[in-house]
Parts: C-alpha cells; structure tokens; sequence
C-alpha cells in the first residue's frame, strides 16, 4: 500500500510547520501555484509506520550477510553515523567563513592527508560526489594534463573488457574514444595486445587492480611502463582497494591518478544506493588540475581552495563539497582503524574470501579463475549447471534470499558466463561464511534433484519474481488518485 | 534453432536485407539476435529521410538487460519505418522477418553484393 | 581489532582450508619490492570514547552564529522523525535495490519519492535523483543535447541570474562535449532576466534555455513568457527550481502554454540538514516523450508472478552497466539515503505544512529587508519581485561588514562582489521559517551598530592624523 493510499482529505501534521499561513498575495499571481501538490496527507504516526514497515522489506548488513562482489559491503559502524550527524556539522552553512568552520574543515584536511598516505598519492580532492564522478575527474584532469602540454591528439583512453561500465561511459563523457584491451584467461591484462594499441593517440588507461575478475593484476608495473612510455597515463578505478589496503599502494604501482569509493573502502553507507563519495588522488604532476574544493592549512589553519588558488584546475562538480556527511563518515573510520587496522582490513578481507574460495572447490562449485589467489572477492561461474539442469545464476541469486542471504553479484564481470561474484568483506565472521557456503551447497543439490525450486524463489519475501519487461513495457513510474 | 530465411542478405551484426520489388531495401533484425536480446520494450527508429553511410549506428533496439544498435547495412536513405513498433517493439520478438521489419531504404550504391547470404550467416550463427 | 571479529583459533583453521601457513602467503601474487611501508602519516587507531571526544571537540569548533546565509543551501525545521527512520540500518546500510525482491522498501520509498516530486513540480516523469542541484542542472543541459533532435548547435543559453556554482559546475561536467554554454547578462534595474536580452543573444539555432526560479538573487523571472517564446522557436527550456518554493509557486510543469521540458534543482530544503554542505540531492524530472534520455536510476510499478504489485529499476538499459560507452551517463548511484529522508520529509510535512513553511520564509525575510533597508547604508539592488532571498546594497565594505556582524554572531548573508562585482557592495541576505523575530531584530541591530562603526572608522581613517 502506497503511502498516497492513507490519505484523507484535510488530515494535517501540524506541529512541524506554522500554523497559519502567512500572506504571499502581493506577489503577481500569475507567478503564483493554481492548486496544491497532490502530496499524502497523513499523521505524523501514519507516515512513521509506514516507512518503517517499509525499511523491513529491505535486506541490508545490519540484518543480513551481503557478500556482493565488487561493492565491499562491510559493517557501518553506528558511531560514524552518530558523531558525523553532531549538530556542530549538521548546522554548519556551506558558505560559513573558514575561520568559523575550522572543526569541519580540520577533519577534510585530516582525511586527505590519509587517503594520500594510504594510496601513495601526493594531493587528494574530495569533491567528487561519487566513484563516477572520481572517475570523471580523473579523466579530466588527463585530459587537461596533456592539453596543457600542447599534446591535443591524446584522445583514446584504453580499459581492459573486464573493467567496470563507468570506465567507457566516463571517457565519453569527457570527450574521448574508447579503445578495449582483452583480458587472459588467467585473468591478467594481454600485455601484447595493449602494445599493439599504444601510441601517440594514447591519453590513458583505466584499470582496476585487484581486477574485476578478482585477481591481482601482476603485471602492473610492466603495463604502467608501456603506457608511461606512450606519453599516457594510469588511472586506477579503485573500486577494489579494499583487497589492498595497507599492502601495496596505487602510486607505488605507478598510477598517476586515482579515485577512492569512500563507500566501500571507508565504509560509509551505502544508504540504499546512495549518497557516495569518489575522492580523487593524484601524483605530483596532476595537483593543478585538481577538482574544487580541496582543503590546505596554512598557520595552524585551514581554508578551502578556489578557482583564484588553483588556475588551472578542471573546476568544480557540485554546488559546495561534495557530500560532506559522508566524508566525516570515512574520516571517523579511519581514525578508528588507524594504520595499523588498515593493514588488518586487507588481510581479513583476503583471508574471508580465500577462505570461502577453498570451500566453494571443496563443495563442487567451478572457479572462473582457478589456481590463483582471491582478492578480497572471487567468482563461481554456473555455466555446467545451467548446461545439466537448466539453473541459472540469477535463480541461484533467488534462492538464496529464500535461505536469508543477500545474493552475490550476478552476471558481472560480463566475461564469465553464469556468473556469482562473491565478497564476503572483513567485518564478517567465520560462522556467517560457513552458513552462507552450506546454504549454496543446499541450492546445489536442489538443482540436482528440484530444479523447479529455484526456478519458482524467491518463496518467503514481500514479493516473488517481478515483470520487469511489463515494467519497461508500461511505464509506470508515478502514483495518480486514478491509478 | 533460429531460423534463418534463404531468400535474405545478411550482416555479421545481425541484420537482414530484402530487395523489395521496387528497389526499396527492408532492413530488419534476425531471428537470432531477437532471442539472444530477450523481450524487447522498446524500438527508436530513425527518421524518415536521414541518410546514412553503411555502418553507421541509426537505430536502437531495447530489452530489459540489453540495449542494442542497429547498424546502417548499406548506404541510403531511410524512407519508411515501421510505426507500428512504437506501441508494440514485441513484434520482432513473434514475427522477426515479417511484420517485425525496421525500416526502409532506398539505396545509394551498390553494396548488396558485398553482404553474407543465408548459408554464410548460419555459419556464423553456429560457431 | 576493530570491527574484525575473528579469533586465533578460527585464523587457523580458515588458512589450514585455504592451504597456507599464514595471511601473508595470500599476497604473494604482489612483487614483493612493491609492499606498501609502514603507514606512519595515518595515527593509531582510538577507542569510540577518544573519537568521540575528538569529534565533540572538532563539531564545538564550527560557528553557532544565526543563520541568514543562503546561496543554494537553506536552514529549513526537519521533523525529528525523519532522520530517526532515515538511519534504521535496513535503510542505511542496503545497497542499490538489484535484488527486487529483496529491496521493496527502498523501491517503493523510491516510487513514492518520485510521484512527489513530480506532483511538487508538475512533471511527468522523475528519476530516483542526482548528486546536487548543479550536477543535475549538467545532467539537465547533456539530455536537451541529446533530446533536441531539430537544433544542431549544442547552444545553451544561461542568464547570469542562475547561480554562479551551477553554472560553473555545468561548464566542468559538459565541456567535454563540445556544448556552447552562452551568458545572458540580467537586467540590472529587476535583477531578473528579460525577454529582449534573451532574443539578442538567441539568434539562430539554440538548443535549449536555462531559467531558475527564483533565481540566484531571489527574484522572479517571467517565465511563463520566456517559455512559450522557447517553445515557438523549437528550444527547450530546463527550469531549475527550489522545491520547497514550488508549493506556492507556479511550478514548472505548468510553465508558459505547455511546461518547462526539463525540470531540475536540489532538493536540501526538504529535509536534508545544510551539514557544510551535504550529502544533499538533485531533482531531475522531464515530459513523458524525453523518459529515455533520462540520465540515473529510474523505480517502476509492476506486478510478481501471482500478479501483486511490486516495484523494481526500470529503463535500465539506458546505464553504464549494460550500455557502457553509449550510456546516458556514467552516474550510476542516486542520493538514495537523503531521498529517503526526503520522502518522509514530504509525507510528514504534507501539501500544507510545506506551503506554511514557504510562506513563512516569504513573510520573514519581508521583514528582515525593511527593518534593514530601514538603516541609512542600506538598501534594496532591485526593483523586482523576490521571495526569501534578497540582494542588499551596503555603502561600506561588504566583506568587512560580513565580518564584522559575524564577530556579533550572525552570519549576515553571502558576498556578492566576486560573482558580480558590478553590483558593488552587495550581499545576499536569506531568511527561513526558522528565523525568529528576535533573530530578525538581533541582526538589524547588529547591523546598524556594525554600519555606525564603519562610518565612525571611515570618517577616522579619513583624517591626515589617523594615516
């Protein structure tokens, strides 16, 4: 039931606004609304209850084990919600004078000084508002990089097939063509094939190190040489810097710029989809260009940067700073880890997904890349299934709802067929990798024998199986009082 | 198993030709590249009288989880499309070489010859 | 070890399964000279109670001053309930609703976000939202490129009256794409755009027109006229709007003859904190024939196998994640968390308490600009209709007379003179329904003792002997 449908005409919240309402009658009216917004009117317990019966409908970590590759869903911890939401912050105008936001702006500067630790790099902006805007700015600032050289035929950036789809759709975004590196089998880059597509047209390449497909790129520093040889150079989409952190850092492997996703790395929530945060590092040559704001301190002070400091920067992406709540967020974590828990997130990501890797061989599941080392994620490809019992991954997905988990990502990378790409993160216990290995072995052996089963789940949620061509098909995307 | 009509042309990106009797060409999507997309939801056809060069991407179509161009077979002008897709792009998916055609061109060179017939394209269908 | 909760015994056992003899072996596949060193710049991890103070301590540090700042963030009352089901983890902490089945709270949440929105700003169509309201204005601009099919030019026409971060933030995001973003200048007498300026720098083929309502300076645009001449001339028109506003005022949808095509702006003041500026969202909503030019996630009705209404991502074909490189654009989150608490927002405060609010802002900063145009130094920029932000021109500096009020604990408003330096001393004042009448009168108090002053250090530091 929609929230429209507890609606009565003339039913009012009325402590939370004036109670009278004052007069806007000189205004022309012209300029002026003709009927009020067809919003709900409810109660104020009306609205309570049925948003919170709603969020019951949802899975997410606090209530279950969600083991989605390639988006590091690990615990939130309650205090970084709680001391990012002070009202100290929450209070602050974002156009408050710097001298006046000091607490705020101590721990934006704070927490770039962390991230370029952490990565290697030697200046952080945090104004992307998402890893695609990171990956935007990014490229960029590529782009403004070699422009500022004179070197205006720069325009292929290079991403390996594996890559994620912001890659390619990014780089257009920014005006550039889009030229695919194959993968091998083994999961690493065709260094051979990436020769061959080098040149004097080469801005960059984009990559993800662990890849994709769950493995560590060993080749890196032999690939950041073909492309710093080129005159290119090294993105790194680090949507996998969870498997890394504290191991090896971007910059040392030769990347030249970056962007971190605050929301898996640094575990600020992923609120449903959303907001993120997709800060941008970048090497000594990069730090012009920039995106505004970025945070200095200057005689025990800090003040922002602005177009005035920083000529040559790409400019800005959001009205003010990126998503500020969320950037507390990330820097309430870090302090907690310290350097020392984030050498630990690494190595128990790693351990839970190798961990899980060993199990899933053990049961009788096919690796996509075998006989290497997980990341913090791996991949189950189901194609054999699928071929003998006419199962899919994304009935295998199902299924495991029914069973109480939230299901792996299905169907990425788009290389392996039939795919589950698991990633059981660090913050999760051995007792909930266990239960989710024997609930996928339980499917597996329903395939076998029932395969109907998994075709018909999930059974034991709020809704079975959705039409979603009848959704693409007759739009609806908007309640009105007729429908 | 995708049927594949011997009396078309064919490209490697699944498209099919058909020589009408007035020298107009209907263009279309296969049979095979109909089920490899799933349920379509949605068509965007070009515009009568654009012209194109033979490559050129003039023409969308859309399923749930998959959005793929049509390529311009051979060089012209479009000069009809098939409105009737608008309101029911689910035709390609029940009557792919028949009621579910995309458009028509009238050509401007000679580039027929150049495409794969029916034998060629099963071959490559099967690999 | 925080938030890892394995014990020596389970360690074991896991690398006994995994075949190796310890963590380390897993990063052997790392040539070994790469290995990151010690990370000495990063502290050592704290205890809960240590951060806790230190955040205690770094929230205490940020001003308490009262607010008459706005500028694109705005300090509005949000019920106390919103942000208290806004954080229930099964909110907080879900990911991007891919499992239907198993994310029909934030689906549904979302489906009712976007029939909201689109009742506030009458529209057909709205996506699940962008970033912020700048990035939604690029978003806006890149799909009339891709939506008007008739004009070539890629020329959009932006009146220096919408907001300067927006337009720079356009230019960042579009520039890339080969997109003319051509200036309007305002009309200096009403602070607001004219359809003459409009016509002079439109000739020939444009592609589309910017207009913000109210705009940068808090003054109303004739936007009805402007609409119905784009609209004659095959341009598109691309409202930016403050929702809240929309309640009272003539919403986009309803703009000139037939509406605005594209209607964006940030959705903050309904139930986002100014929090030094965010996460807030962007509203994106269009006519029914732009929908899949639509940029960002979309929430579909629709029904489940035994024919129960279910909601799930629709158009999905149009994102990176299936169209890759030809996608419509590389966003792929949505503000979710903030459009959560903005739904519950709207569903609390209703049609009524949002008009009440608005009405209340127009009321008071009414107020606040007699009693400070009242003051002998200050006065009005322009003629023009405005709702709850004006422009004041002071005659002293208007830097120093920001300062000065902040030293008496207001935060007096946003200096105009580096966007517009042609309007000379100038800032721009905002008031909420937040703002009580002793606020009102505490800050014109203040500034006519800071006005005194600067008279009396004017006169001071005219005089040979002070030099």
């Amino acid at each position: 039931m929609l929230i429209f449908e507890h609606s009565s005409k003339g039913r009012k919240g009325a402590p939370q606004s004036p109670v009278e309402k004052a007069s806007i009658s000189v205004i022309p009216k012209i300029l002026l609304r003709k009927d009020s917004a067809a919003l709900p009117e409810v109660s104020e317990l009306q609205a309570v209850r049925h948003y919170t019966r709603l969020s019951q409908k949802n899975f997410s970590i606090d209530t279950e084990f969600y083991p989605l590759g390639s988006c590091t869903m690990k615990y939130n911890p309650r205090a970084c919600n709680t001391l990012a939401m002070l009202p100290g912050f929450l209070n602050a105008h974002p156009l408050t004078p710097d001298e006046q936001n000091q607490g705020f702006l101590a721990c934006m500067y704070d927490l770039q000084s962390m991230l370029c630790e952490a990565t290697g790099m030697a200046a952080f902006s945090l104004a992307p508002m998402a890893g695609a805007q990171g990956e935007f700015s990014g490229v960029a600032m590529i782009d403004a990089y070699h422009k500022s050289r004179g070197e205006h035929e720069r325009k292929e950036i290079l991403i390996p097939d594996a890559a994620h789809g912001t890659n390619p759709a990014t780089a257009v975004m920014c005006g550039f063509k889009v030229r695919e590196i194959p993968t091998l089998a083994n999961g690493d880059v065709d260094i051979d094939a990436l020769k061959q597509c080098v040149g004097p047209q080469t801005a960059g390449l984009m990559l993800t190190n662990p890849s994709t497909l769950g493995v560590f790129e060993r080749n890196i520093e032999a690939i950041a040489k073909v492309i710093h040889d080129a005159g290119g150079l090294l993105y790194y989409d680090g949507a996998n810097l969870n498997a890394i952190l504290g191991k090896i850092r971007p910059g040392d492997m030769g990347f030249d710029v970056i962007h971190s996703n605050l929301h898996k790395t640094f575990s600020t929530p992923h609120g449903g989809g959303g907001p993120g945060s997709g800060a941008v590092g970048v090497a000594e040559r990069l730090i012009p260009f920039l995106p505004l704001p970025t945070v200095t301190q200057e005689n025990d002070s800090y003040r922002y940067l602005t177009a005035k400091d920083c000529p040559q920067s790409i400019g800005r992406l959001s009205a003010f700073m990126g998503n500020p709540g969320v950037l507390l967020r990330a820097f309430i974590y870090m302090r907690f880890l310290g350097r020392e828990g984030m050498v630990r997130v690494a190595e128990f990501a790693t351990l839970n997904a190798n961990y899980m890797m060993a199990e899933a061989k053990r049961r009788g599941f096919t690796l996509a890349i075998d006989h290497r080392r997980a990341s913090h994620e791996f991949i189950i490809t189901l194609k054999n299934e699928a071929r003998d019992y006419h199962v899919s991954a994304m009935d295998f997905a199902k299924r495991l709802l029914d069973l109480g988990y939230h299901a792996p990502t299905t169907y990425f990378p788009l290389l392996v067929p039939e795919c589950l790409l698991i990633e059981p993160t660090e913050s999760e216990a051995k007792e909930a990798l266990d239960g989710f290995m024997d609930a996928l072995e339980q499917i597996l052996r329903e395939a076998e024998v029932n395969p109907e089963l998994l075709h018909a789940a999930p059974q034991t949620l709020p809704v079975k199986r959705l039409d979603e061509v009848r959704a693409a098909k007759q739009l609806d995307l908007k309640y009105t009082s007729s429908s | 198993m995708s049927e594949v009509p011997s009396e078309l042309k064919y490209t490697e990106s699944h498209e099919w030709l058909r020589v009408e009797d007035d020298g107009l060409v209907t263009v279309g999507v296969s049979d095979h590249a109909q089920e490899l997309l799933g349920d379509l939801v949605f068509v965007e056809l070009p515009e009568v009288a654009t012209e194109f060069v033979a490559g050129d991407e003039c023409c969308v179509v859309e399923s749930v989880k998959a959005a793929s161009d049509v390529y311009m077979p051979i060089s012209g002008e479009i000069v009809e499309v098939n409105e009737a897709l608008a309101d029911e792009p689910e035709i390609i998916n029940t009557s792919p070489y028949d009621s579910g055609w995309l458009f028509k061109i009238k050509p401007s060179a000679e580039e027929l010859a150049d495409l794969m017939d029916a034998d060629a394209y099963q071959a490559i269908i099967d690999e | 070890m925080p938030f890892i909760p394995h014990t020596e015994q389970e360690i074991t056992q896991m690398l006994a399964t995994i075949g190796v003899d310890s963590t380390e072996d897993l990063f052997d596949e790392i040539p070994a000279h790469l290995r990151a060193p010690e990370l000495k710049a990063i502290p050592k991890g704290m205890t809960e109670m240590e951060i806790s103070r230190l955040m205690h301590k770094r929230a205490d540090e940020n001003t308490k001053a009262i607010c008459f700042l706005g500028a694109g963030a705005y300090q509005h009352h949000i019920p106390a309930a919103v942000w208290e089901i806004t954080t229930r983890g099964e909110f907080y902490s879900a990911y991007t609703p891919y499992q239907a089945e198993a994310s029909q709270g934030t689906l549904q949440l979302t489906y009712e976000f976007q029939s909201m929105i689109t009742a506030l700003t009458a529209m057909d169509v709205s996506n699940a939202s962008m970033y912020d309201g700048a990035s939604s204005l690029a978003e806006a601009i890149l799909m009339a490129v891709r939506a008007n099919r008739k004009s070539k030019s890629r020329k959009i026409l932006i009146p220096t009256s919408v907001n300067p971060v927006y337009r720079k933030t356009a230019d960042t995001i579009v520039k890339g794409q080969q997109i003319d973003l051509v200036e309007v200048p305002y009309d200096h007498a009403t602070g607001t755009v004219t359809l003459e300026q409009i016509k002079q720098q439109g000739e020939g083929d444009i592609t589309a027109v910017v207009l913000q309502q109210p705009n940068f300076f808090g003054c109303l645009e004739a936007v009805d006229e402007i609409t119905d001449w784009a609209h004659e001339n095959n341009i598109l028109v691309i409202a930016v709007i403050n929702p809240l506003l929309a309640t009272v005022l003539n919403p986009p949808g309803q703009w000139g003859a037939v509406g605005a095509d594209i209607a964006c702006g940030d959705g903050q003041p309904l139930g986002a904190p100014m929090s030094a500026g965010g996460p807030y969202y962007g509203l994106l909503c269009c006519k029914q024939a732009l929908v899949r030019q639509m940029p960002g996630r979309i929430v579909g009705r629709t029904v489940d196998l035994d024919g129960k209404e279910g909601f799930v991502l629709t158009l999905q074909a149009r994102e990176q994640h299936i169209r890759r490189s030809k996608a419509t654009s590389n966003i792929c989150t949505n503000q979710g968390l903030v459009v959560t608490a903005s739904t519950i927002h709207m569903a609390i405060m209703g049609a009524h308490g949002l008009e009440n609010t608005a009405a209340a802002c127009f009321a008071n900063n009414n107020m606040l600009v007699e009693k400070l145009t009242a003051i002998s130094g200050v006065k009005k920029a322009f003629a023009g209709m405005h709702f709850h932000e004006t422009v004041l021109q002071i005659e002293a500096d208007a830097a120093q007379v920001l300062r000065d009020l902040m030293d008496r604990d207001i935060l007096g408003g946003f200096d105009l003179s580096l966007d517009y330096p042609e309007l000379g001393n100038a800032i721009l004042v905002c008031t909420t329904e937040m703002r009580s009448d002793a606020d009102i009168d505490a800050y014109a108090t203040a500034m006519q003792d800071v006005l005194t002053s600067a008279l009396v250090s004017d006169e001071v530091s005219a005089t040979p002997e002070a030099v």
